[in-house]
């Protein structure tokens, strides 16, 4: 497509140019992330402090965390990232097949991630230790198992704000990938593509603290 | 296009590649009996796949200078959150007899 | 220098460039958005008043004799959440901010025209929500949601209003994503950061919070709901949680917000005293870092709103001390305000009444709010009316009152027509002389101990309580009276032409109502700001007032 073409059907009105308008919409999607990790961080804080406060009730319930599973979703995530980076340097190169090919590898993968953290979900939710009144907690250990509890509800309130951003994801990705299909993104304008990657790569930073913190660094293998 | 400098996609793969690595070595050091370094190398590994993903897949590394300060800053304000809070909890049990709603 | 033509009449402005509802309703000009948020925000101020008025109505006599005291729970906080979220919040940032950024920076719009016009209706999603919660039975919380209150024991609508909350929390970040993006990424050629407006600077200000603060308060009240519905324990002590947990989260965005609101109110503030003095703001550089500093400064202090709440003592130490230095920035504001009327030409009208209002009343809940940092005398008057007279002066004495001045200030830019000053004077007066009268007692009433929260107290009380339901009832005629006045200039008011006040600033060089997108040409700005002597010279005056 020529230049001049592309420039006037994307450019919008109170821009110079494309430079400023891709300048200004990376910039306000830097801001946006800004915010979300601030949303993440009042859970982290709470961690923080109850793990501080509570750590035995950390380690008991540590323990069921399947950390092969953990791990599992840790690689399907990271491997999401390369194929979404991908997307978006093809998109940037103008190749519209290789651009598609990338987005439903990435979502392919975002839905694995789902999917294993509904198998784990289950498993918790067997073992009664879904918070709530179905909650039974009898493990070894010198704990107060309210305490565990806590554990659970941050567990589920992390993980599961983080499925729901990745839910998102799988909807905005959707959506590229129809206005992909439709020819909408080229080299010069290809910032949709770009703003969603840089949000996808950010639900996968959570991800890569959620690891540690919630399966790993409680976990005692010798007890 | 070509005004900038562009990231390849060999240092893509080669960012996954280091990324997996990353993922394998924090799952093996778990099973290890470190005590309290238990935490610290795991969140020091979680910190350098960050890091790389930011630097990298998200082009921290080729971006403005002002994107960098607004990443910095919310970090900053996430220690400010994090930290002012922690220095009540870490603070009470100090001197009940002076606080009288102990 | 741009100036703006004299066929101001035959322009298409912004407000006659389409017609019907549906031009408003899928608007992306960020001036009819900023209407959009008069419009919704004025509503919304007389829903918290009519809450305030029978809350004043009560405390008219000793005992509990209007209402029952469940519903007076639910009078304050009803009050409390729709004068926060629906009124103050949104009120300068959404609407002069909304109106003013771009035109002040240069720009045809904010950087996000469509998300501007999402937050509106985010905004009025979740204010339909807190309605709801309103008109279905109330809550009785208190506007703070305060654990395990809200989540064990109140059986009103905790979670539809929280709900609401957390919606119009969205629409607050997105107003302040866009005010930040607008200021570093559209300003006008030659309009470097040290010739910005302090407006900007302090909308700008404002914004920082919104964005880092607000999503602290979203979580938080996530966790509240899921608390309340899955009894899942994170702030319930019976459960093992710490309700001072939930304080400190939900403090650590509601002690900034108070920033949120007042900052704006002082950007306001620095225009005005600027055109009605003729003078260039003194102190420029102090002003527009006291901005900055006061945004970061007011993230750590929120704990001094939990010394009685069990918090360690060191922890209060430290936050009192560090309560201490939110003075400063503030201080430095109001010195230089003062220094700038210092041999300044001064006249008085209306904006002006109201931004001396602001200085003395802003002064008073400023220091109160030293008081109230020092540990030893919020034990002694923590929970009492001082708590409230403190923070009426703030809000109201402060940010009202700005954002009455600004109003008044802009409306001729916004409309294209004068008010009558006369009555716009006397309602200024109405306004200043209400306030007082209402909430000077309350300081007396909280120094001699009357708790607040309450609805009947004893009788030794009422002459004050008297006194401050007389003085509301001044207020509420105060706050009337424009209503009536800005609709009539609507048909009848004067043309304002494009500078009435001959004025500075780039939102003054375009005609009134401004064109759709705002400038004919794009301007480019060679002077500082606050240029009054190049205005007031004898030989260019005359062209810049167009």
């Amino acid at each position: 497509m020529p230049d001049s073409q592309t420039e006037v059907h994307n450019l919008k009105h109170h821009f110079a140019d494309l430079d400023q308008q891709k300048a200004t919409s990376t910039f306000g999607m830097w801001l946006f992330l800004v915010t979300e990790i601030m949303f993440f961080g009042g859970m982290f804080a709470a961690y923080l402090i109850y793990r501080l406060s509570y750590y035995n009730a950390w380690v008991a319930g540590s323990q069921t965390m399947e950390i092969q599973l953990g791990a599992i979703n840790t690689a399907v995530l990271i491997c999401s990232s390369l194929t979404m980076v991908m997307a978006v340097h093809s998109a940037k190169l103008g190749n519209r097949k290789l651009t598609a090919i990338c987005l439903i590898l990435t979502l392919v993968l975002g839905f694995a991630f789902l999917g294993v953290k509904a198998v784990e979900y289950h498993g918790h939710w067997v073992h009664h230790e879904v918070p709530g009144p179905n909650f039974h907690f009898e493990h070894e250990g010198n704990y107060d198992p309210r305490q565990v509890s806590i554990f659970f509800s941050l567990y589920f309130a992390m993980t599961g704000m983080h499925a729901f951003h990745m839910i998102i994801g799988a909807g905005l990705l959707t959506w590229l990938l129809i206005a992909n299909a439709r020819g909408r993104f080229s080299p010069e304008y290809n910032s949709p593509v770009e703003m969603v990657g840089l949000y996808w790569h950010f639900v996968d930073l959570i991800w890569i603290y959620l690891f540690p913190l919630l399966y790993l660094i409680s976990h005692h293998h010798n007890g | 296009m070509a005004e900038h400098a562009h990231p390849t996609v060999k240092m893509f793969v080669s960012v996954w590649a280091a990324l997996l690595v990353l993922t394998a070595l924090t799952v093996f050091v778990a099973t290890l009996e470190l005590g309290p370094f238990n935490a610290i190398v795991a969140l020091s590994i979680a910190t350098v796949k960050a890091l790389l993903v930011l630097l990298f897949f998200m082009e921290l590394r080729y971006s403005t200078a002002l994107t960098k300060v607004v990443v910095v800053a919310a970090i900053f304000f996430l220690m400010l959150l994090a930290g002012l809070t922690l220095s009540d909890y870490m603070t009470r049990g100090w001197s009940s007899y002076i606080n009288p709603f102990h | 220098m741009e100036t703006a033509s004299h066929t101001v009449e035959s322009k298409t402005n912004y407000l006659n460039a389409d017609y019907g509802i549906k031009s408003w309703l899928l608007t992306t000009d960020h001036k009819r958005i900023a209407l959009l948020y008069l419009i919704s925000i004025t509503s919304f101020f007389f829903v918290g008043s009519f809450f305030a008025m029978l809350i004043r109505l009560e405390l008219l006599t000793p005992a509990g004799d209007l209402v029952l005291s469940d519903t007076y729970n639910k009078l304050f906080t009803m009050h409390g959440i729709v004068m926060i979220f629906l009124f103050l919040i949104p009120s300068i940032p959404a609407v002069l901010g909304n109106f003013l950024v771009p035109m002040m920076v240069g720009a045809k719009d904010l950087a996000f025209p469509r998300l501007n016009l999402a937050s509106w209706y985010i905004f009025i999603t979740g204010a339909a929500f807190i309605l709801y919660a309103i008109l279905t039975g109330g809550v009785d919380t208190g506007w703070t949601f305060y654990t395990p209150f809200s989540t064990t024991f109140s059986n009103t609508n905790v979670v539809t209003a929280a709900l609401g909350v957390f919606i119009t929390g969205f629409s607050s970040i997105f107003t302040g994503l866009n005010i930040i993006v607008t200021v570093h990424r559209m300003r006008a050629p030659g309009l470097t950061w040290r010739r910005l407006p302090l407006f900007i600077w302090a909308n700008y200000a404002a914004s920082v919070i919104m964005v880092l603060g607000t999503p602290v308060l979203a979580i938080t009240l996530v966790l509240v709901a899921l608390e309340r519905v899955f009894h899942i324990g994170i702030f319930d002590a019976r459960l093992g949680g710490d309700p001072l947990l939930f304080q400190h989260l939900f403090w650590f965005y509601s002690h900034p917000a108070v920033y949120i609101m007042i900052l704006p109110g002082m950007g306001v503030i620095s225009e005005v005293i600027a055109c009605f003095s003729r003078k260039r703001v003194f102190g420029y550089d102090f002003i527009a870092m006291s901005s900055i500093a006061i945004a970061v400064l007011g993230f750590l202090v929120w704990a001094h709103h939990m010394f009685v709440a069990g918090i360690s003592t060191y922890a209060a130490l430290i936050f009192s001390m560090l309560s201490f230095f939110v003075a400063i920035p503030s201080a430095v504001k109001v010195f230089n305000w003062t220094a700038t009327l210092y041999k300044g030409s001064i006249t008085f009208e209306t904006p002006m009444l109201y931004t001396f209002a602001f200085i003395g009343l802003f002064t008073i809940g400023g220091l109160t709010g030293v008081f109230l940092a020092s540990v030893g005398l919020d034990l002694h008057v923590t929970d009492t009316y001082f708590v409230v007279a403190h923070f009426h002066y703030v809000m109201v004495g402060g940010m009202v009152t700005a954002f009455m001045g600004g109003l008044h200030f802009w409306w001729p830019k916004i409309t294209g027509k004068m008010y009558p000053e006369a009555f716009a004077k006397l309602s200024a007066v109405l306004v200043f002389v209400g306030f007082n009268l209402t909430f000077f007692p309350q300081f007396l009433l909280g120094y001699m101990g009357m708790p607040r929260r309450y609805h009947a107290y004893p009788p030794e009380f009422q002459v004050l309580n008297v006194l401050s339901t007389a003085g509301a009832s001044i207020l509420a005629v105060g706050f009337l009276m424009p209503m009536v006045y800005f609709m009539w200039s609507l048909q009848y008011g004067k043309d304002a032409g494009p500078n009435p006040y001959r004025a500075a600033g780039l939102e003054w060089m375009t005609s009134s109502p401004p064109p759709t997108f705002n400038f004919d040409e794009t301007p480019v700005v060679t002077w500082e700001a606050y240029n009054y002597d190049e205005i007031d010279a004898p030989n260019k005056g005359v062209e810049i007032a167009g």
